[in-house]
Formats: structure tokens, C-alpha cells, sequence
């Protein structure tokens, strides 16, 4: 981010210098900050809210409850992981915290997941499949209400800031879908080693 | 296409009231403390609020030099044609390179997008739907992978940025199918 950071500058007093707005930029670049502090203000509450509402939900078990109902597709989408390792369990939990917008919580549960995993891998310096396949359900955002682009759109005066909700649950169905199937599809092109030879 | 449209509208509409409601009320009925457990979690997410304003002062204020200076505006008229037959607004594009990178360089992108356009804004619109649908691939898989010390990634990236490409896609085409 560093070095997309410092472009953006680059390359606007580049512009700057080449025909562009000097007082602009500078312009630009204190607008900018003080645009953030006031943005930031009408965010904080809003996070505030929705973290208030999730605790409430997990004291009541309810995430509890979601990590049961995915059991099921979990099971079908590692098929070679033992039926009752604990790592199906964390990483349902993983995929249930972040489905419910739990990022601070899924990423502890997301990396005790990746440990479990790691018992069942025969290279520990490579990735197994089923690694692979969790980040990538991980990086392609599963998530049932987007909270913080929800509450950006309403600090900056949307008419109905949860108006995409719905779309951006079928877009992220989509990016997890084809995530998935891109996982599976390449899995067999990087050849997972085998293991080491034992030595007796 | 109608009915989708419909159904797409009414999740939106409701979801947020319903999880409002239903929470607490799910939560009473099991005999949570409801009103502690609320104040616990909003002092978290009060700190995670005050958390990402460095993050926001950093990139909005990088963005506003680069917007002011004129620079977005020379890149856009340079990219337009490529992006007009697509009907992908050209102020969205560094929303969709920074995504992958950064969550809080793409939240401080799509905050400047909702600033500068309006909220309601086709750009504005498909950067939210972007935002949400997408997750910052390359952080996730740094942290992931390095817990566990594993260096040889095999598809990881490359399936990570497929989804992450067809999630961009498929942003862009519901929005303007729901939108226009």
C-alpha cells in the first residue's frame, strides 16, 4: 500500500507539473484530510451499532446455530478431511463469523483452522488443496451484510444506503462460486509434492 | 429479469431491519442480557472506528492531490473509450487495482468516490458493490499462510484473483442491470 500510496502523490504532482492544477493538488490533499476526520465521525457510530447487534448474536448462540446448518456443505466441499477433525469445525466457524460480517473474531478462528489443517499436510511448506480452497473462500468474501459499505454510503447521504445489499449478495455468490470452481480446476496444475520419504 | 430486480430490492430493503429486530429478540427469548452485550461489542466497534481514521486521512488526502492536480481526470479521458462500450464508469477503475491490495486503501477509495460523485452515483454504486463483495486477497493470504509458515502457495493467487475478477464482473452487471 506504501507504494500505491506514494504513486497517487507522484503521480499527481506529476500531473501538476505537466499542465495540471498546482493549488489544486494542495488543495485536494487538505480537503482530503479534514473530508476524512468528518467522514470517519459519522462511520464510528454506525460500526458501533453493528458490532453492539453481533455481540448480542453470538451471546445468544446464534452463530453458534450457523456453524451447525453448514456442516453439511463443508463435509462436501473437503472431502479429504476425516468426517469429525476439528478443523471442519473451525473452519465453518471461520466462514460463519465472516458470513455475519465478524472480521476481528474470524481471523483468530481462520488461523487456528489453518494450524489444524496443517496436521493433516504432508509438506508443511506448501500449501495443501484444502488450504488453498479455504483462502480462497476466504478471499472472495462471504459475507451476508456489508456493514462498513452500508454505513460509508449513508454518512455521505445515499437515499437508501442498504439499496445494495442485494446486489452485492449475488455479486460476492458469484466471486465464491467461481473461487471455488477456479481452486478445484487448478489444484492438479501445481502438483502437491509428495511427501518426504520417511526413514526407518 | 423483473421479478429478480424485485427480490433483489426487497432483501435490501429489509435485511438490515430484520436483523435489528430479530437479534435482540431471538437473544431475549434465550435469556441473553441483551443491553450489556450490546455496549461490549459497540465499544469494539468504536475502536476498530477510530482504528482506520489514519487510514482514511492517508489515502483521502493522497487521492484529493491526485484528483485536484488533475491526474484522475487526464487517466479517465485516456481509458474511457476502452471502459465506455463495457459502461464501466472510469472513476471506479483505481477502486477495482487497489481492492486486492488494500481494504482500507479501497475503503478510503470508495469513500472518496461517494464524496466526490454522490452517494447514489452509477461509480459510487458499483465501488459499493465491489467493496462488499470482494475481500483484500493478498492480506488475507499473507497472514493465512504465514501463521503456519508455508511459502510454496501453489494456485492460491491465481484462484484467489479469478474470484476476485468474476466478483468485479459480476458487481458491474447487477448494478446496472438493478440500477442502470
Amino acid at each position: 500500500m506504501g507504494i500505491v500510496w506514494f504513486l497517487l502523490l507522484a503521480l499527481g504532482l506529476a500531473a501538476a507539473w505537466a499542465g495540471g492544477d498546482v493549488e489544486g493538488f494542495t488543495k485536494g490533499a487538505l480537503d482530503g484530510a479534514g473530508g476524512a476526520v468528518t467522514l470517519a465521525i459519522g462511520l464510528v457510530g454506525m460500526l458501533a451499532l453493528w458490532s453492539g447487534l453481533l455481540r448480542i448474536a453470538q451471546e445468544a448462540g446464534l452463530t453458534a446455530l450457523l456453524s451447525r446448518a453448514m456442516a453439511p456443505v463443508m463435509r462436501r466441499l473437503f472431502p479429504e478431511i476425516p468426517r469429525d477433525h476439528p478443523a471442519l469445525a473451525a473452519m465453518t466457524l471461520n466462514v460463519a463469523a465472516n458470513a455475519l460480517g465478524l472480521g476481528n473474531a474470524a481471523t483468530p478462528i481462520g488461523l487456528d483452522a489453518m494450524e489444524k489443517l496443517q496436521t493433516l499436510n504432508p509438506r508443511r511448506d506448501t500449501a495443501s488443496d484444502a488450504m488453498v480452497l479455504f483462502l480462497v473462500i476466504n478471499a472472495s468474501s462471504v459475507q451476508l451484510v456489508p456493514a462498513t459499505v452500508v454505513a460509508l454510503r449513508a454518512a455521505g447521504g445515499a437515499a437508501a444506503p442498504a439499496d445494495v445489499v442485494g446486489p452485492t449478495l449475488l455479486a460476492t455468490l458469484v466471486s465464491t462460486v467461481v473461487g471455488i470452481a477456479a481452486a478445484k480446476v487448478l489444484a492438479p496444475l501445481w502438483r502437491q509434492a509428495p511427501a518426504p520419504a520417511v526413514e526407518i | 429479469m423483473e421479478l429478480v430486480v424485485e427480490i433483489l430490492g426487497a432483501i435490501s430493503r429489509w435485511a438490515i431491519p430484520v436483523f435489528l429486530v430479530g437479534v435482540p429478540a431471538v437473544a431475549l427469548a434465550r435469556g441473553v442480557k441483551i443491553y450489556p452485550a450490546f455496549i461490549e461489542g459497540a465499544k469494539d466497534g468504536l475502536q476498530v472506528g477510530l482504528r482506520i481514521v489514519p487510514y482514511l486521512v492517508a489515502i483521502l488526502a493522497a487521492v484529493g492531490a491526485f484528483r485536484g492536480a488533475g491526474a484522475m481526470d487526464r487517466i479517465a479521458s485516456w481509458l474511457q473509450p476502452a471502459l465506455d462500450p463495457l459502461g464501466i464508469p472510469a472513476s471506479v477503475l483505481p477502486l477495482f487495482l487497489v481492492r486486492p491490495l488494500s481494504g482500507s486503501g479501497a475503503t478510503g477509495l470508495l469513500a472518496e468516490l461517494i464524496r466526490s460523485e454522490g452517494a447514489d452515483s452509477l461509480a459510487a454504486r458499483i465501488g459499493a458493490v465491489v467493496n462488499g463483495s470482494t475481500e483484500t486477497t493478498f492480506y488475507v493470504l499473507a497472514v493465512y499462510f504465514g501463521a503456519v509458515g508455508i511459502t510454496k502457495y501453489r494456485h492460491a493467487i491465481p484462484a484467489a484473483l479469478a474470484a476476485e475478477a468474476a466478483g468485479i464482473a459480476a458487481s458491474i452487471i447487477v448494478v446496472r442491470l438493478v440500477f442502470g
